[in-house]
């Protein structure tokens, strides 16, 4: 992908950056109380109106609409975070705090369950329509369904609490000094429930995804092509059917990543997890619109790069895909 | 003293209470002498942003700074308060003067030394001007004199009961280092994240949404205080997680009932962990009916009192609390023995007598069985205000009042209900800090301006009551204001503005190791400087 394409991605995320953004002020806006309003209701209130008035007037929140809008669109537009009401720190600090931490989170748990559904749903293709297909394809969809706070504390029990193999929650262990091998084997020690509760509750999108892409394949006129020409069944299967049939997983993958960052609230706070989830529903129910605004751009922007990279796998999986992507783009 | 008697009544009950729990658990083998050493784990729902315990006096903060800065006096089962940074207090006759003389050789963590200049400075600076409670407690407070280095004199612009003064010093008179706040924005200082005081334990460190680390002060006055060598607030957001943390031992205690009701029998059968429900006497919540007198039906007296005998708060404390709560009888709850009195009007759960109230009162059963239909608020904060809600809103359907739950998050409960009057009837969960005048009357007090939280935005406004409620707060005479507010309680129960419902405190499960828990009645919001953990 040049350079050019690359800035031209970039610039088509502006517009939707904008929309999004001139929604979460208005929603935010519509929603009953404000951040003095959240905070008054955490310390169990002031007496008068005095505390209230003072702190409407500390975080800009007497001025008029329009010039609330004034500065959240400056800000926005000169990438300057500010400062969250909420946690009474920079928001660019907030966020940075919890970024490699949703990263490695979500990143581990999409990876699992790509991996669960390439895997699982290129045997039951090959086994379609015996047992081990209706096995995995049952298993899959009753996993799906499952409430991941349900599936997250299921586990918690059976592997922490029960048989004490794994941590029960959080990041590391607590106050550990631990640095270099010690400290990565901690956090992936950590890592391992909540991703697999990711992973669980989301391989059946890829299993589907990836058993009917395999089936189709199985049918084109290039398979047969491909067995009237002898080859060996294990080329076949890898060559000419499993890798066409990742175009479609590749592309859910893309659309997830952006999903995922938003939807693991739950996972995040069963597993008393500091990510962006809960931060960004912190700052909704505490009205915090500097906050939300940071969050906002952060996603966009990590949103954007996925599916930048996303075009770069297709183009690896399917080099027409990447000629006719370029060549739309370039007209 | 009234109040020392009936403290130690409960003290009584409360220790006999513990000895069979001890006996039958078979602890009697264990050391009874404190050990030192160990880090104490305990779990935190949330991160409070403010950890001043002077600006913001409110129990989430108190939970992790009581241990780091502390107040002039503590709660005390026996004595009624304990001496802490003061050692002797008492007010003039004319109610113009409260006189404090100050604990000697105390030095702030960072080695400066304590004095009246710090109390005055956190009178007049901090309590009065900026924090949450102060505001109401201190508002004639004219100056706070330092006569020498020992002694504080606190001077009012008009006579203030010294009972009010005394009641409120626990939770109101946290104080802070001047030498380290002078000049500087205290609203905005630094320091309010990672507080300076006198404690047992210093703030050590906090990484943001994993945890808050308290460290021993090795200079801290009180002898061979305190035992621990560290506190550990874990951050476990959910519930669940904190049960789960409980039983493998990753925590020793959640406070607050930070586990689920539903829970507790579960963990109590545990062989090392337990259950308490003492320890929270001098924070004692209640569940109330907040009603919004603009509604033509609910500013009928009739109608009040129908929703009285609708509803069966005897109901609300075996299901909702499982039992740990108790049913009220008005707004000063039964645990606060100073004040209570049981000689109001009482309403008994009567589905009958409500039905012929409402028919008295002018609205029958229309042809669908429907009186009139409510908007009911419940305030989302606890697993309990909601699930009042549904309660309440089956309750009043079967005397015929159709009730649509309408639901928000803190903040939007919070705007909906005190600033834009926004509902009929709402799930309220007032706090009785110790003394009627501090966080109880002002939900009866009339003529308040809108948008004040937990205040009287319910349209009621009588005469009486705030003559009442003013006349507790100039008499000086302690037994004379007793008085006063066993006559507020019986006003309340006949007008019944709001109705309050049940009392209710909080549940702490701690690992049998950790001992000392709950010998105070504001255990879990206390300094924790005589808490230690058995090998």
């Amino acid at each position: 992908m040049s350079w050019r394409r690359l800035g031209r991605r970039l610039l088509q995320a502006v517009p939707v950056l904008l929309l999004v953004a001139i929604g979460v002020f208005v929603l935010l806006e519509l929603a009953q109380g404000d951040a003095v309003d959240a905070y008054l209701a955490g310390i169990g209130g002031a007496g008068d109106l005095t505390l209230a008035a003072e702190l409407r007037q500390r975080y800009g929140l007497a001025d008029s609409l329009g010039a609330r809008f004034l500065t959240y669109a400056t800000s926005l537009a000169t990438l300057d975070l500010g400062w969250s009401i909420a946690f009474a720190r920079p928001v660019l600090d907030v966020i940075l705090e919890r970024l490699p931490k949703t990263l490695l989170l979500m990143g581990s748990g999409i990876l699992l369950a790509a991996l669960l559904g390439i895997g699982l749903g290129a045997l039951a293709a090959l086994r379609r329509g015996r047992p081990t297909d209706t096995v995995v394809t049952t298993a899959a969809l009753v996993l799906n369904a499952t409430p991941g706070f349900w599936l997250g504390l299921l586990l918690i029990i059976v592997f922490s609490v029960e048989l004490r193999w794994l941590p029960l929650g959080g990041f590391s262990t607590l106050d550990s000094r631990a640095t270099g091998l010690a400290a990565v084997l901690d956090t992936a020690r950590h890592l391992v429930l909540p991703a697999a509760t990711l992973g669980l509750t989301y391989f059946a999108l890829y299993l589907r995804l990836m058993r009917g892409a395999m089936l189709a394949a199985a049918e084109s006129g290039w398979v047969t092509a491909a067995k009237a020409r002898g080859l060996p069944t294990r080329r076949i299967v890898l060559r000419h059917m499993a890798r066409p049939a990742l175009l479609p997983v590749v592309t859910m993958l893309g659309l997830q990543s952006g999903t995922m960052l938003g939807g693991s609230v739950v996972v995040e706070t069963v597993f008393a997890i500091p990510g962006l989830g809960s931060l960004a529903f912190e700052a909704v129910s505490q009205r915090d619109l500097p906050l939300l605004a940071g969050i906002l751009l952060a996603g966009t922007v990590l949103v954007v790069l996925v599916n930048i990279l996303v075009d770069i796998v297709y183009g690896r999986l399917d080099p027409r895909v990447g000629d006719n992507l370029g060549r739309v783009a370039g007209d | 003293m009234v109040m020392g008697a009936s403290r130690r009544e409960i003290l009584l009950s409360t220790t006999a209470l513990a000895g069979v729990a001890l006996v039958a658990r078979g602890r009697g083998a264990w050391a009874q002498e404190p050990v030192k050493g160990g880090t104490l784990i305990v779990a935190a729902d949330t991160e409070p942003r403010n950890l001043n315990p002077a600006m913001v006096a409110s129990n989430g903060v108190f939970y992790v700074s009581s241990k780091v800065v502390e107040p002039l006096v503590e709660m005390d089962y026996e004595t009624g308060l304990r001496p802490v940074l003061a050692t002797e207090w008492g007010g003039s006759e004319d109610g113009l003067t409260y006189t404090v003389k100050l604990r000697e050789g105390v030095t702030f963590s960072d080695g400066t030394p304590f004095t009246s200049e710090d109390v005055a400075f956190s009178a007049m600076q901090v309590w009065k001007p900026l924090q949450n409670l102060g505001r109401v407690v201190f508002p004639n407070l004219e100056a706070v004199d330092t006569p020498d280095p020992l002694t504080a004199v606190f001077t009012f612009s008009v006579p203030t009961p010294p009972q009010l003064i005394e009641n409120a010093l626990p939770a109101l008179s946290s104080v802070l280092p001047k030498h380290l706040y002078d000049g500087s924005d205290i609203a905005e200082n630094p320091l309010n994240m990672a507080p300076v005081g006198t404690g047992p334990f210093v703030f050590a460190e906090h990484r943001p949404g994993e945890f808050i680390r308290l460290e021993r002060n090795p200079t801290y006055w009180g002898e061979g205080q305190p035992y621990l060598d560290a506190i550990l607030y874990r951050v476990l957001p959910d519930a669940g997680a904190k049960a789960a943390a409980l039983e493998t031992g990753d925590i020793h205690l959640t406070a607050f009932s930070a586990v689920p009701l539903a829970e507790m029998p579960r963990l109590d059968a545990l062989d090392d962990v337990t259950v308490v429900d003492k320890g929270y006497e001098g924070i004692t919540y209640q569940i109330t009916l907040e009603i919004n007198h603009r509604r033509a039906e609910l500013a009928n007296p009739l109608v009040r009192q129908a929703l009285r005998h609708a509803i069966d708060p005897q109901f609300i404390v075996d299901v909702v609390f499982m039992g740990y709560a108790t049913a009220a009888t008005g707004p000063v709850p039964s645990s606060a023995a100073d004040f209570y009195t049981a000689d109001v009007a009482t309403y008994d759960f009567d589905i009958a007598a409500a039905e012929a109230l409402l028919d008295e009162a002018g609205y029958p059963r229309g042809a669908d069985g429907t009186r009139f239909s409510l908007r009911l608020r419940p305030a989302p904060w606890f697993e309990q205000t909601r699930a009042v809600g549904d309660y309440v809103r089956q309750a009043l359907q079967k005397v015929g009042i159709a009730v649509e739950l309408v639901t928000a998050d803190p903040g939007g409960h919070i705007a909906a209900v005190y600033t834009d009057h926004d509902f009929d009837l709402a799930i309220g969960s007032p706090v009785y800090r110790n003394d009627p005048a501090i966080s109880t009357t002002i939900l009866f007090q009339g003529g308040l301006p809108a948008g004040v939280p937990f205040s009287n935005q319910y349209g009621y406004d009588d005469p009486a009551m705030n003559e009442i409620i003013a006349k507790g707060l100039r008499t000086i005479d302690s037994a004379e204001r007793v008085a006063v507010y066993e006559e507020f309680q019986r006003k309340a129960a006949e007008d019944l503005p709001i109705l309050v419902l049940v009392d209710f405190t909080f549940l702490t499960v701690a690992r049998d190791e950790v001992r000392n828990v709950a010998n105070n009645p504001r255990w879990a919001t206390s300094s924790w400087a005589d808490t230690w953990l058995q090998p």
